[in-house]
């Protein structure tokens, strides 16, 4: 488990060092998913902090990319969180990721490639065999990233309707 | 779902032709690990050539070689270049469609929409991937496994 300081970071084959996140990384997150959504939701990420940042980190991971060739850089490259999660939907404990994104700057450079291979060790770790994540059909990037990392279609189809 | 045998004579030259990087390979090549006719391969790479995704290569030991971006280009891209893969059959009669018929065509379109992102979503290089993970690369295929065969002398 990544708990300790030292052993947050986690090694990937690239120049990007993905590690838990830490209070001060919060501003830069909410920086880039603004960027990425042109919605400003600082309340929403001051909240996912406390909670998959700071509560029962043997099973939820709030993790962050930043750069290990510029020690100096402060910012997030981008961040992924997971969680796992069992028995709804009748489903055995697995890995849910459900948020990822990436500087748009930084994208193709293996950013978001070092953050799902560290979230699936630390999965891994935690004693779960399946990742699972949802994507919107016409999201274009994140579904072919997801592709591109082996995930295929899994058993579930969601539901919905309009509630009148 | 089914695809047209153009369609997947397409995206198996196009994974044989990016098995390596600047991999050159004849019609014949290709042709002969799926048991099609050279003839009707011909004519796919014409399509695929017309669209970028291939390029010939002339002189002694030539061929085609991928020209694409096999990171951006998608089994969807692709196989519209062979076949239509809208709703456009469900749609039609929309005016005269009963509420059965409505109703038919809602679930059919469901079903069409989720065939396309998924065609959509796999890109050259994603199939390759899945390929590689099964061992299949460089494999021999039984000519009973494509379908509609025996037609393409035909073509």
């Amino acid at each position: 488990m990544v708990t300790t300081a030292k052993a947050r970071a986690v090694k990937t084959d690239t120049a990007v060092r993905v590690r838990r996140v830490q209070a001060a990384d919060i501003p830069h997150v909410i920086g880039l998913d603004t960027r990425v959504t042109k919605l400003a939701k600082a309340e929403y990420w001051n909240d996912v902090f406390v909670r998959y940042g700071k509560r029962r980190l043997h099973e939820r991971f709030f993790l962050v990319a930043e750069s290990r060739v510029d020690k100096a850089d402060p910012r997030v490259l981008g961040f992924i969180i997971g969680e796992i999660r069992a028995w709804e939907f009748g489903s055995t404990p697995c890995g849910w990721v459900f948020a990822l994104s990436v500087e748009p700057a930084m994208r193709l450079h293996n950013v978001g490639n070092a953050m799902l291979e560290a979230i699936s060790r630390e999965f891994k770790k935690a004693g779960v065999s399946k990742m699972r994540t949802m994507v919107a059909r016409d999201a274009r990037l994140p579904m072919l990233f997801f592709r591109s990392e082996g995930m295929m279609a899994g058993p579930y189809i969601q539901l919905e309707k309009d509630l009148d | 779902m089914k695809l047209q045998i153009s369609t997947r004579l397409a995206i198996f030259a196009v994974l044989e032709l990016t098995a390596r990087d600047g991999l050159q390979l004849s019609v014949a090549d290709i042709g002969e690990k799926y048991g099609v006719s050279s003839h009707h391969l011909a004519k796919v790479m014409h399509v695929l050539g017309r669209a970028g995704l291939v390029r010939s290569v002339r002189g002694a030991g030539g061929g085609y070689q991928f020209a694409g971006n096999a990171r951006r280009t998608t089994l969807l891209d692709v196989a519209l270049m062979f076949e239509e893969l809208s709703s456009v059959e469900h749609d039609s009669g929309a005016a005269n469609a009963t509420p059965e018929d409505q109703a038919l065509r809602e679930v059919l379109n469901e079903i069409d929409d989720i065939a396309r992102a998924t065609l959509g979503s796999i890109t050259v290089a994603t199939m390759r991937k899945l390929v590689d993970r099964r061992g299949t690369s460089g494999g021999r295929r039984s000519k009973a496994d494509v379908p509609g065969r025996r037609n393409q002398s035909s073509h």
